[in-house]
């Protein structure tokens, strides 16, 4: 299953991530997860929320510059070790990750990594042989994180 | 104090004399050459049409799209087994206008700009440090054989290298040098790195500044820096080069050689000539040409004609320094850029949006462009490196037709506001 990751091209300025969170939060969207990466004057901010295709229409509206790609959102174990596992498979297989974050849904015991790869259709399949689940949009927003959880 | 005292000091009537006899020698040269041929034809103008300088009104103007136009040897009014040099104008690759010269026309601008030093107080005692690009760009080689006329020992040093440039002026003694203005204020600033003053560790005592207009104030600065006297030097590749109009030690004005060329200013709207002393756009035409002989050839360059005479004798006229362009071209570091090049360049580029803006700036006595660049939406793919490669290739595409390593500002699509009609794509904030 591939989840969907917004990619939003921002001048590297005050107020840019504000006017994205800004059209977010007046659609109503949520976000599960969000990394920036700089280069000097411009950046690029990923975004996984809960409803992508009508959070790319919102932001394409009003006027940003947004892309929507396919990225494997992949559960693994909130425990030591845990993401090791993953990496670990997709080295041993060549996958390239060119992208990559991740955060907890529930205290130790379940974890979300979600990874841009070289190689998208091999690597879904080779971790649905290896036992790792994947979730789609659906599952991601499902899943409500238990953050008063210890 | 003259090169030549009988020809700097002509009687201006006689000078007008020699004007009319060398402008219809010059119509009968012209008339040799593939375009002027066809222009006088369909103008019904020969050399008979000339009975007065007034009469110049009569002949058309040449502009640098002609020269491209009938790039490149439609303006060639000898055989080509004549020619013995070609220069071009610098900073644009593809269509540059390429002017070519014979034996004759390198000599008379060697001694043109032989006559412009040695007026500024340049002698065969001097030792000369020629700081410009040689090659394509006038002002190496012009400056060399002229100093060489003169007898001084030239050190062909070239642009750049500053480092060089300081160890070669104080090993050798420089006492003269040829040089950038906004170059000579960065050089400056590799001295005080080096912990050198130029007044006490170098002997250079005259400097020839050019190839980019600057202000007085800026001019003021060097001499103060340095210590040395810097005298502002006019020239286009398409008149020689460097040697067109050149300061004398009143450092008030540039005489310009109407031995040579026939001075014009024109109101660039009407293109009526301006009364002497009002400010326009300078129009030359050759007067001694073989290869090339140019009529009327707007020059784009903004200036006025001082009308009363000079206190150092010499009856040639002076034109104030520099003041804009009635076209777009920008000036950096002494290469001419037009922005229609980087436009051309960038749209070239997939990835590149519609708007982009040129912003130049000086810093620390250092030029620098800046280009924002507007990113094309459809082909954003949503990674980083997929920007930086973009960025990479815009800089190094724009190098290669500009010559100036730019740098690179990736912006959101229409985020550059559009100018109503023509759009303005550069924001100049060079001051002084």
């Amino acid at each position: 299953m591939v989840a969907y990751q917004l990619s939003i091209f921002a001048e590297n300025k005050p107020g840019k991530l504000a006017s994205v969170t800004s059209v977010l939060a007046r659609e109503n969207i949520s976000i599960r997860a969000t990394t920036i990466s700089t280069s000097d004057t411009f950046g690029v901010v990923n975004l996984i929320v809960d409803d992508p295709k009508r959070a790319e229409a919102a932001l394409s509206k009003a006027g940003m510059t947004v892309h929507l790609r396919g990225v494997l959102a992949v559960l693994i174990p909130d425990k030591p070790g845990g993401l090791d596992s993953l990496t670990q498979l997709l080295y041993r297989e060549s996958v390239n990750i060119n992208n990559a974050y991740g955060f907890v849904l529930e205290s130790s015991k379940k974890a979300v990594f979600v990874v841009d790869v070289d190689q998208m259709e091999k690597t879904e399949k080779l971790l649905e042989k290896h036992g790792f689940q994947t979730l789609d949009t659906k599952a991601l927003s499902a899943m409500e994180p238990s953050l008063g959880a210890k | 104090m003259y090169w030549e005292k009988d020809v700097e000091t002509i009687d201006r009537k006689k000078l007008e004399e020699f004007q009319l006899v060398g402008l219809k020698n010059t119509l009968v040269k012209a008339g040799k050459s593939y375009y002027y041929d066809k222009i006088f034809k369909e103008k019904k103008i020969n050399a008979d049409s000339v009975k007065s300088l007034h009469d110049i009104q009569k002949i058309p103007f040449t502009t640098k799209d002609d020269l491209r136009e009938n790039w490149p040897y439609g303006f060639i009014a000898v055989s080509k087994d004549e020619l013995v040099r070609m220069h071009s104008s610098s900073g644009t690759t593809g269509r540059a206008t390429v002017v070519f010269h014979t034996a004759a026309d390198i000599a008379a601008w060697t001694d043109l700009l032989a006559r412009s030093v040695y007026m500024a107080g340049l002698r065969k005692s001097d030792v000369f440090q020629n700081m410009m690009t040689y090659g394509l760009f006038t002002g190496g080689l012009g400056f060399h054989y002229a100093v060489e006329k003169i007898g001084a020992l030239v050190i062909p040093a070239g642009a750049g290298n500053s480092k060089r440039q300081i160890q070669l002026m104080m090993d050798f003694a420089t006492t003269a040098v040829h040089v950038i203005p906004s170059y000579a204020l960065h050089l400056s600033t590799v001295f005080s790195d080096l912990h050198l003053d130029p007044r006490k560790d170098t002997k250079v005592r005259i400097a020839f500044v050019g190839a980019e207009p600057h202000t007085e104030k800026m001019r003021r600065k060097i001499e103060e820096i340095y210590g040395y006297k810097a005298f502002n030097s006019y020239g286009l590749s398409e008149m020689n080069g460097p040697g067109v109009a050149f300061e004398c030690p009143c450092q008030d004005g540039m005489h310009i050689w109407e031995d040579n060329f026939l001075v014009e200013i024109i109101n660039p709207r009407t293109l009526a000539p301006v009364a002497d002393g009002e400010e326009g756009e300078l129009v030359l035409t050759t007067l001694k040409r073989e290869g090339m002989p140019l009529l009327r050839y707007r020059t784009k360059d903004l200036t006025r004609i001082i009308p009363e005479p000079c206190s150092c004798g010499r009856t040639h006229r002076r034109i104030e320094r520099i003041k804009g362009r009635t076209d777009d071209m920008l000036i950096l570091k002494g290469v001419n850029i037009f922005p229609m090049q980087i436009e051309k360049k960038l749209m070239e580029i997939p990835g590149v949006g519609t708007n982009f803006l040129i912003i130049l700036e000086r810093k620390e006595f250092n030029d620098s462009m800046m280009v924002k660049v507007e990113v094309n939406r459809e082909l954003f793919s949503g990674e980083l490196k997929q920007l930086e490669a973009l960025r990479r290739k815009i800089v190094e595409e724009l190098k290669s037709e500009i010559l100036i390593t730019p740098q690179i500002d990736l912006v959101e699509p229409d985020s550059i506001p559009k100018g109503e009609g023509k759009a303005v794509r550069v924001i100049d904030n060079r001051k002084d």
